[in-house]
């Protein structure tokens, strides 16, 4: 009897890994983890921890897909002007020295001790029990403050009111607004539109999963290769980190 | 005399009073979350305690819901809650005199038809 059940479980395990090796965008690299979609009903939990690891090596500096897909899915118009709401940006890094040339995606760095939060008046800028930084627009008023507050130029003021408004991320004229890690989508157990966007484009550059979870992805990358957190300096221990920067 | 008091009859009839309402255009309708009568006194209060909790805490899939309310109830001939005095937030509002800042923000569509458009 108990030889049959561990059959049963090793034939599981078999198929299990087949079906994981299919996913598998690269040896031993995932397109983003599983199972995380939570229950309806049930409050984001601080035992998981949000963030990405970005690979500038395989970041391309012609492509914008995932400024494009954030865009498309968020409901932000794309920006003309610096005081334009832009949520993620490209970046073009060049050493001077070297004349070694980069590329990044740069948007909310998802601290785990986010300057923005600390300098809001009204609480409408918080931390989120499983990391992700958000904007209460409910609460926002506007002030701006948070904006000043954030090394990383990550958040926008909308300034114009917004018509015809995506039914899954509300925007309004008079708040402050930034990366919401696809809040919405996460919640679901989707990965953030800018990651899909990137793998669909073939550079693979973006890997998005629970950095608390040993299992995953990212949490065994994150110990296997070198990576920097951007601005290390500040303390802020941000949720997203780099490769090849 | 009689003629006043004809008239004071004819004013406090209720029939005076329901030409005025509202004449809205329901949606969908049918059994809503909650007791009509509850919810049309109600609804602010419940769709602010929903709002912070899904928001803040993250918690989904609530009883209560604002994008649920406009799935129901926005009008069938063009999927919005608003428009007009028949459209059902917006003639019930402008009946009670109270502005509704919602739609400030969200979106006042049938969710359905606004991804189909996408």
């Amino acid at each position: 009897m108990s030889d049959e059940v561990n059959l049963n479980r090793r034939q599981f395990l078999t198929k299990a890994s087949a079906a994981v090796a299919g996913i598998a965008i690269a040896p031993g690299m995932l397109l983003f983890d599983f199972a995380h979609g939570r229950p309806l009903g049930e409050a984001a939990s601080n035992a998981v921890r949000w963030g990405m690891l970005i690979d500038t090596t395989q970041c391309d500096s012609g492509c914008n897909e995932c400024v494009t897909a954030c865009s498309k899915e968020n409901g932000w118009p794309e920006a003309k002007s610096s005081t334009d709401v832009q949520w993620i940006r490209k970046v073009e890094l060049k050493q001077i020295s070297t004349g070694r040339q980069s590329s990044l995606p740069m948007m909310c760095q998802h601290c785990a001790e986010p300057p923005c939060v600390d300098v809001c008046p009204t609480a409408a800028s918080f931390k989120r029990a499983d990391g992700i930084v958000l904007v209460d627009k409910h609460r926002c008023i506007g002030c701006r403050y948070c904006m000043m507050a954030c090394p990383y130029k990550a958040r926008s003021f909308v300034h114009e009111a917004v018509i015809d408004h995506d039914s899954d991320m509300p925007r309004g004229k008079g708040t402050v607004e930034s990366c919401t890690l696809c809040v919405h989508r996460v919640d679901k157990g989707e990965a953030p539109a800018c990651v899909e966007a990137c793998a669909k484009a073939g550079h693979r550059a973006i890997l998005f999963g629970d950095l608390n979870d040993p299992n995953s992805e990212i949490y065994l990358r994150i110990r296997s290769v070198t990576t920097s957190q951007l601005r290390a300096d500040l303390g802020l221990n941000p949720g997203i980190s780099f490769v090849g920067l | 005399m009689k003629a006043f008091l004809l008239i004071l009859f004819l004013l406090a009839t209720p029939a005076w009073a329901g030409s005025f309402a509202p004449k809205l255009d329901i949606g969908n309708g049918g059994q809503c979350v909650d007791d009509p009568k509850f919810m049309r006194k109600n609804h602010m209060k419940m769709i602010v305690h929903q709002r912070d909790e899904t928001v803040r805490s993250g918690i989904r899939g609530g009883k209560y819901s604002l994008a649920a309310c406009v799935n129901c109830h926005a009008s069938k001939k063009d999927n919005n809650v608003l428009g007009d005095n028949e459209h059902f937030c917006q003639g019930c509002h402008e009946y009670a005199a109270v502005k509704p800042d919602c739609f400030e923000c969200h979106s006042s569509k049938r969710k359905v038809v606004a991804e189909a458009a996408k």
